[in-house]
């Protein structure tokens, strides 16, 4: 099972009503995914000298006070924070490799989520009701959002395990399915310095297109050769800077729709979900097909 | 003509109130209001009413039906008019995959596109589909006819049994044990039939058959290169 939601708005005048708009998207792939659920919204772009990190941790009551004077005075930068949840926004001037160190060293139990400029990304276990309201997300402006509802197959119902998982500056994959390959590619990205925090299958997809897009891949790229390396079946929504990509494998069995209005797009597992949006009734709807890469938003 | 408003009543509520018409009931004009994407709509319907649902629809719509015939005003879900036994199954926009899925009779016309395994395992339905067909429809076919005005996907006609395919545009890619066969003045009669009922104008001659070639389903072994 599991639901995956994308909304990206063609129109600006939409976007103080995203998070609104997203809501009842969400929540009406609840019961395809009751056990965490999670988003990536891409609001509030920072300056180009800054990066933007979404940190997580396990203890909702976890100290973050110390995390922006800490790394202010090691690496001699700017660095504000914002506690939304037990996630925290970090913004800060350093470099995002010293900024991960530091954390590592100084606060071992904070996970990096997300890093970029415009993405945000906020994951928990528990129903996507709670999760959606937990961070505040009902009144969230921003361009494109897209979430996941996860009913767990292949590993724990952690928040770790949740998704949207990152995948580089700006990226992030969310995923219904399930890969049959992820234990021997995971030992081969292991070897060329991969890092990995559950035993969850999707997290390889994501550190598989880490690894292409580091190596210089172009999205497109990483997404095509993705179709060749990832066995098993999968429905993919990869949220970029600008936009979002939808890729199914060959066989696609795990369902997908697609929706356009001049407004907005929209990728759902199942229409329903698209229903509650406004000029659903005349939209254009489709399912995408297998072995395709669709895009709105930017180059990929 | 009785209006059924889902939103207001439940899917559940709205399958029980029209399966429980009796079979003369003179009520015989339904319109379903506010579907939202909505699973199993009008499923298992067992007398001769005209349904009309005004959206679009989720998985499974018209799922079962016997005597029926229901028009989907918009995008039809996965798995539509699965198993229909008879009466019609009409989309006006395109479908997801899986339409007319295991289907014993009656017709199943979707105007738009048909998306995978359109006519997977078909047992007898008629399903005419405006435009395309996406990968592996008509996989294990078994009975009946698939008419595709458009292209077909990838696999057409996998494994097939006694089902008679037609198809206007291309269909590059055959299945396992799919030929292409001749038109005989018989297939011509059948699918300009076909093409009358689902109100669409192209000539029979502008179609080409295909069906099984019968080496699958019988094991031989001078075919075991095949399997």
């Amino acid at each position: 099972m599991c639901g995956i939601v994308g909304l990206y708005l063609k129109n600006p005048k939409l976007q103080p009503k995203l998070g609104e708009m997203f809501k009842p998207m969400i929540i009406e792939m609840t019961n395809r995914g009751p056990d965490s659920a999670g988003v990536a919204i891409y609001r509030n772009p920072v300056k180009k000298n800054q990066t933007k990190f979404s940190l997580a941790h396990d203890d909702a009551s976890y100290n973050w006070k110390t995390v922006d004077t800490g790394i202010e005075k090691a690496l001699k930068c700017d660095a504000t924070i914002k506690q939304i949840g037990n996630h925290c926004i970090l913004v800060t001037t350093a470099k995002e490799d010293a900024v991960v160190a530091w954390l590592k060293k100084h606060h071992p139990g904070v996970r990096v989520v997300g890093s970029g400029h415009t993405i945000e990304i906020f994951k928990e276990t528990g129903l996507p009701e709670n999760v959606y309201s937990k961070f505040d997300l009902s009144k969230a402006k921003g361009t494109h959002i897209i979430g996941h509802t996860r009913m767990a197959t292949e590993s724990a119902v952690t928040t770790a395990g949740s998704h949207p998982f990152a995948t580089g500056a700006d990226l992030c994959l969310v995923h219904n399915g399930s890969l049959s390959n992820h234990n021997r590619l995971r030992e081969n990205l292991k070897r060329e310095g991969m890092e990995f925090q559950t035993e969850n299958d999707t997290e390889v997809a994501a550190a598989y297109m880490t690894w292409k897009l580091r190596n210089g891949s172009t999205l497109k790229g990483a997404l095509e050769d993705g179709l060749k390396d990832l066995d098993g079946f999968y429905t993919f929504l990869v949220g970029t800077a600008d936009g979002f990509a939808v890729v199914r494998d060959p066989i696609a069995c795990k369902h997908a729709v697609m929706a356009e209005t001049d407004d907005w797009v929209a990728m759902a597992t199942e229409y329903r979900a698209i229903a509650h949006l406004p000029g659903a009734d005349d939209a254009k709807i489709w399912e995408p097909e297998p072995t395709t890469i669709y895009t709105w938003g930017g180059n990929v | 003509m009785n209006e059924l408003d889902l939103k207001a009543m439940g899917i559940t509520a709205i399958n029980q109130k029209l399966y429980k018409l009796p079979k003369d009931t003179n009520e015989r004009h339904w319109v379903i209001k506010n579907p939202m994407g909505q699973h199993s709509i009008a499923c298992g319907l067992d007398a001769a009413l005209q349904v009309d649902i005004k959206g679009h629809v989720g998985f499974y719509c018209g799922g079962m039906n016997k005597h029926a015939e229901i028009t989907i005003h918009g995008h039809a879900g996965v798995g539509t008019a699965e198993n229909m036994m008879s009466g019609v199954v009409w989309v006006k926009g395109n479908s997801s995959e899986s339409a007319g899925a295991t289907g014993n009779g009656g017709l199943l016309v979707i105007e738009g596109d048909a998306s995978s395994r359109c006519g997977i395992s078909m047992k007898g339905i008629d399903i005419v589909v405006g435009g395309n067909v996406g990968h592996m429809s008509a996989f294990m076919a078994q009975r009946g006819n698939l008419v595709v005005c458009g292209d077909a996907g990838e696999a057409l006609g996998d494994s097939i049994y006694e089902a008679r395919l037609y198809v206007r545009g291309k269909a590059d890619n055959l299945g396992s044990d799919c030929i292409e066969k001749d038109m005989r003045s018989e297939h011509l009669e059948d699918l300009a039939k076909l093409l009358e009922r689902a109100k669409l104008k192209h000539k029979p001659e502008s179609f080409r058959r295909y069906g099984s070639a019968r080496k699958l389903y019988n094991f031989n072994v001078d075919h075991a290169d095949a399997y």
